[in-house]
């Protein structure tokens, strides 16, 4: 298994610099630079691809605008559920926020920035040893973590809601605490596997060369392996919190009682709830979206090129 | 590999000490990770795997009962329908997914600028959590004739329809929105699958003069196989274990058409109570995603080797 990093975006080739020189300068038309041969010049397939644009614009990106519009909007319902408010108001947000979406949030919050630095810590201390150590019984250790990504929390869910309750040996009670969400997020398979490869890549002179300057383990991997990891860290990171964001049933088991919910879980009390419309439950949804959102849109190209590499391990 | 850690006991006098330390410092390394595995993934599969054995009592102790629990689960007409249901979803989803998702990927390939704020764009059902998606399609869904859906229907002359409160169409409502989630993100896998093309071929295909669905076919289709087999792998055990979406949307109704195999074992767990029972229903469900992973990496090393 080597690494197959591949950023979908292709670089540009060196005779396109953004794609405004004339046609007669390209050693390669552009109808070549596509599977399907899409043309730049404006014509009739230019025409149906930027109709099909649109579609799929419609069909994946405006649903995202019925979500803000209906939050702002005082009583949605059906018809008056459309793309742009109509009244502009914030007493959805100030309901959903009686009914303790904050709290929520902030669960949410404590459990995502927790649950990530734990698993990164982990992950990259593990992911340390299989790539940069010999030692015997490495190939099963390696399978165990892969074997971890067989084991979502749906197919164990029973069960680890038992041992949530009732840690084995040290008989502690995780239930209605955050660490009952946080712990068992932390050895996360995927991204151990994803960093063990992306070390494996760090020439070994850099390493012998500070071995003789006499740097111990901890400052090895602190000081030496870690830099040069960045790349591979980021992609663990955003992966890591798109994952723990969309945890729905680990919550859910790891709860005692509603008010250890977070903001994703929270989000069918609100629905349930026969005393708020459709507005508050929209407005809770927005508060769940908003810090996904802004990851996705600042790592997107760690996002992406992590998907595109990192799927072949599923 | 990395092949160059220093020899074991490199310095001799002390070489039998050396060698103690050099082995044991990967395992420090490791034992986080694998303390954490250990409690919270393989503890718990081992403890499913046993009680599913067992009639658990809370108070009164667990009673062995053999393989009781299985043929319970298994000769349970609930249990049955959620097989097909499963199935129903999990390859409906997954082929539209796959299918949808190539699409959007020979579209939106390319390098314009308006290319990639497309790509963000149409990619944000996959960054979305689940919750949040169904929350957004149950008032799509809105089964009055002001909904959202149901007002485009009848511009086009459509009556009102019940997407999810009509036990013929809920399942297909919820296989709807599985597919809207999945095809941004297979879309990813298929765009860089398609960015290692080799261009020079699309080329020599035009000089021969290939039409465009033989291009498709002979050049492109073959050179995205490996992203084809991840997808398709990834989709098939992903449908199997299918639980957040369903449970969101419809948690399994109305009149239980649209409940699959872990919503009901959830059910069963933690609604009835009946913690064997769910149990033997998770190990069932772990030892055909196995079975099927195993099987896939198989077929998709026959592939490779030719």
């Amino acid at each position: 298994m080597s690494a197959p990093v591949i950023d979908p975006v292709r670089p540009a080739a060196p005779d396109t610099p953004a794609g405004r020189t004339s046609k007669a300068q390209r050693t390669t038309p552009a109808r070549f630079d596509t599977a399907l041969g899409w043309n730049d010049r404006p014509g009739l397939a230019w025409a149906l691809r930027i109709l099909l644009c649109l579609i799929a614009l419609a069909v994946f990106a405006a649903p995202f605008l019925t979500i803000f519009s209906g939050a702002f909007t005082t009583n949605p319902s059906g018809s008056s559920l459309s793309f742009l408010p109509h009244d502009s108001t914030l007493l959805n947000f100030r309901v959903a926020g009686e009914r303790g979406i904050w709290d929520y949030l902030g669960n949410s919050l404590v459990i995502a920035g927790g649950g990530l630095l734990l698993q990164l810590v982990v992950c990259t201390l593990a992911a340390y040893a299989l790539a940069r150590h010999r030692f015997r019984g490495q190939a099963l250790i390696m399978m165990l973590f892969m074997m971890t990504l067989m084991l979502p929390e749906e197919v164990i869910a029973i069960p680890l809601s038992l041992v949530l309750g009732d840690v084995p040996v040290v008989h502690l009670d995780l239930k209605g605490t955050v660490w009952g969400v946080i712990l068992p997020l932390g050895a996360w398979g995927f991204s151990v596997m994803m960093l063990t490869e992306f070390m494996r890549d760090i020439p070994a002179e850099i390493e012998e060369a500070a071995r003789l300057d006499g740097v111990g383990e901890l400052r090895m991997l602190w000081q030496i392996i870690l830099p040069l990891c960045r790349p591979a860290l980021g992609v663990a990171g955003v992966l890591g919190f798109i994952m723990i964001w969309d945890q729905y049933l680990l919550p859910l088991i790891a709860s005692k009682d509603p008010t250890d919910y977070t903001v994703t879980v929270a989000l069918s009390i609100l629905r349930t709830d026969p005393e708020v419309g459709s507005g508050v439950v929209l407005a809770g949804a927005v508060i769940a979206l908003i810090p996904s959102l802004i990851v996705y849109l600042l790592l997107q190209r760690s996002l992406v090129t992590g998907i595109a590499a990192g799927a072949t391990k599923g | 590999m990395t092949a160059t850690v220093p020899a074991p006991g490199a310095r001799e006098g002390t070489g039998r000490r050396a060698f103690d330390k050099k082995a044991v410092v990967p395992w420090l390394f490791l034992a986080p990770g694998l303390l954490l595995a250990l409690v919270f993934k393989f503890w718990p599969m081992a403890k499913g795997i046993w009680l599913s054995f067992f009639d658990v009592r809370p108070f009164l102790g667990d009673k062995w009962t053999g393989l009781e629990n299985y043929s319970r689960v298994l000769t349970d007409h609930r249990f049955q329908d959620a097989i097909g249901h499963t199935l129903i979803l999990g390859i409906g989803q997954s082929v539209g997914a796959i299918l949808l998702g190539f699409a959007l990927a020979l579209l939106l390939e390319g390098q314009a600028r308006s290319l990639k704020f497309l790509r963000t764009a149409v990619f944000l059902p996959a960054v979305t959590a689940t919750a949040v998606v169904g929350e957004l399609w149950r008032l799509m869904y809105y089964p009055t004739s002001d909904g959202l859906l149901n007002s485009g229907l009848h511009f086009f002359g459509v009556g009102t329809v019940q997407f999810l409160d009509n036990p013929g169409i809920a399942l297909y409502s919820t296989m709807v929105m599985g597919i809207w989630i999945w095809a941004p993100y297979n879309m990813v896998i298929f765009l860089a699958g398609l960015a290692g093309v080799d261009r020079s071929l699309y080329e020599a295909a035009a000089m021969d003069g290939v039409s465009l669905w033989q291009r498709l076919r002979f050049v492109t289709l073959p050179a995205i196989r490996p992203a084809l087999m991840i997808v398709l792998t990834l989709a098939t055990i992903r449908g199997l274990r299918v639980f957040t979406e369903v449970y969101v949307l419809t948690g399994g109704g109305p009149a239980g058409s649209t409940d699959v195999w872990m919503t009901r074992a959830y059910t069963l767990g933690f609604s009835r109570n009946d913690i064997g029972g769910a149990s033997a229903a998770s190990v069932v469900l772990l030892c055909v995603t196995l079975l099927l992973t195993v099987l896939v990496n198989h077929l998709r090393k026959r592939g490779e080797a030719r």
